[in-house]
């Protein structure tokens, strides 16, 4: 571990917003587009499941 | 249905009858292994690679910016790929696999250009600069948009399919003259610190980091696509037995995971 | 192949020829485009010199992307692309045919009108000199990609928005080497490397781009 302390971590040598600022929208891409994809998948497979009822 | 009408269904579509629960299985484990190597990544990265002597710790930043990069410009020869044989040999599967590519792609697209920004914000002093590598992928991401756009708003799958294909294969044909007109355009971007030919520049934990990442990056872009592909696959065969049969199976036992 | 060709570029000609109007209009929008910059930039001569080469090919490369959806809408309206898609082999003859005679009506009116607009951006003779060998060798470029465009996106609603999304970006070579001559002699350099390049380009679209585009019209029809 080089950091001395927590908020020597936050801070990232003075460049903690852009640091920050690049980890957490990232992260929040790739917590988003699983979320969206399962939900499409979902509801797939509900409108398929009631097609399929249907018949 | 008898069961001679039921086998012959399930060869009809044999590939997606297949795919989908070979998927299906196979998701929670890329998961698995994005999750873990994007923790060692992360670690080696931010807790144990050392402050850098000219860019101080905003460098970290390459952990994320640089994998994101390569994936998007790595998904878009993929995507065009798959598209083409599904164009080529009447596959359906490779172009549902195709059309599930394109939206992870952009998204690491737009991932690479926002953290590219905020590198280059305390690097160079701008929010953007109009340099080789930070314009190439600008371009990429209208290409991937343009491929969205075309499949979208064509409503028979299969001209969606092709016309897709033909797109992404031209695409692909003019990015390295695209490149080559902007890094004639342009040279400001740092240098490629790391290079099958020359050794980096970094300190060796870095690059390892780098390509965890990478990795993680990878393994991940292979789950969500996969999900995706699955539910496309849906959408488009709802009369198939075998997607009425998948359908009614999770219906009556919910799965863990999608 | 050859009549299909010639046939096909003198009819549009004519079409054209009856609606001088609706042929007008892309040189229409570009002198209203060009014209705008200075409006918005600022009329400072240094200024003006610089952004020209840039602004005229923007120009241009707009001008030409809206006016190709029309190479085929009329003809799939009112049924003669079907009709001209079923003589044997002719496929690559119209598709070419259709971008020479885009080019005939939009792009040299643009070729010839760059002169003036060099002089409303106050460039020197050499400059315009560049300015118009680049669109000469560059708007065929932006002809035969836009022809590509418009055969992807036949008969989608979103027509000539989605068209410009998709092929704008496969125009920036053209654009990057055309604009770039111009400012190399500007700035008082040799365009030749420039010049090369974007002939190659031309090369290079003029023997795959209409393979494409003919692939595109059969997915786009059948």
């Amino acid at each position: 571990m080089i950091w001395n302390s927590a908020s020597d971590f936050f801070a990232m040598g003075g460049y903690g917003t852009y640091v920050w600022g690049a980890y957490v929208v990232t992260a929040a891409c790739m917590a988003i587009e699983p979320i969206a994809v399962a939900w499409r998948h979902r509801r797939a497979r509900r409108d398929l499941a009631a097609a399929e009822d249907r018949r | 249905m008898t069961t001679a009408n039921h086998r012959w269904r399930l060869y009809r579509f044999a590939s997606p009858a297949t795919f989908y629960p070979l998927a299906g299985k196979l998701v929670p484990w890329f998961a698995a292994v994005a999750a873990i190597l994007a923790a060692w990544g992360l670690w080696l990265g931010m807790l144990r690679a050392p402050t850098d002597a000219t860019q101080g710790d905003s460098y970290r930043i390459i952990f994320i910016h640089v994998p994101a990069a390569w994936m998007s410009m790595l998904l878009y020869v993929v995507m065009a790929f798959w598209a083409a044989i599904g164009w080529a040999f009447n596959a359906r599967l490779a172009s549902v696999v195709a059309r599930a590519i394109a939206p992870t792609g952009a998204m690491f697209t737009f991932v690479a250009l926002w953290t590219g920004a905020l590198w280059g914000k305390p690097t160079w002093g701008t929010w953007w600069v109009w340099d080789a590598r930070l314009t190439s992928e600008l371009i990429l991401l209208f290409l991937y948009g343009g491929y969205l756009a075309l499949v979208s708003a064509i409503d028979d799958p299969r001209r969606g399919d092709r016309a897709g294909a033909l797109l992404a294969i031209v695409g692909s044909v003019n990015v390295p003259i695209i490149y080559f007109s902007v890094v004639w355009w342009n040279t400001l971007h740092q240098g490629a610190s790391v290079s099958v030919t020359t050794a980096p520049k970094m300190a060796a934990v870095m690059l390892q980091a780098m390509l965890l990442m990478t990795l993680a990056f990878w393994s991940y872009a292979f789950a969500v696509i996969f999900v995706r592909a699955r539910a496309i696959a849906l959408e488009r065969d709802n009369r198939a037995a075998w997607a009425g049969a998948a359908a009614g199976r999770t219906a009556a036992q919910p799965e863990a995971t999608t | 192949m050859s009549g299909t060709f010639a046939v096909v570029v003198a009819r549009d000609l004519r079409l054209a020829a009856r609606r001088r109007i609706d042929a007008a209009l892309p040189i229409a929008f570009f002198t209203v485009a060009v014209s705008l910059f200075p409006l918005g930039v600022g009329p400072e001569p240094q200024t003006l010199r610089q952004i020209a080469p840039g602004v005229v090919w923007v120009a241009a490369l707009l001008a030409a992307m809206l006016s190709v959806t029309q190479l085929y809408a009329t003809d799939l309206a009112d049924g003669s692309l079907e009709q001209m898609l079923l003589v044997p082999d002719a496929r690559i003859a119209i598709v070419v045919a259709k971008a020479v005679s885009h080019w005939l009506l939009t792009g040299l009116p643009l070729v010839v009108a760059a002169p003036v607009f060099g002089l409303m951006f106050d460039m020197s003779p050499e400059a315009i000199g560049a300015l118009v060998a680049s669109l000469l060798v560059g708007t065929p470029v932006l002809s035969l990609l836009g022809n590509l465009g418009a055969a992807l996106t036949l008969g989608l609603r979103s027509g000539a928005v989605l068209l410009i999304l998709i092929i704008v970006p496969l125009c920036i070579p053209a654009l990057i080497f055309g604009a770039g001559a111009v400012a190399a002699v500007d700035a008082g350099q040799s365009a030749r490397g420039h010049y090369s390049l974007l002939g190659a380009v031309l090369i290079f679209t003029a023997v795959l781009a209409p393979l494409a585009t003919a692939a595109a019209l059969r997915i786009a029809t059948e």
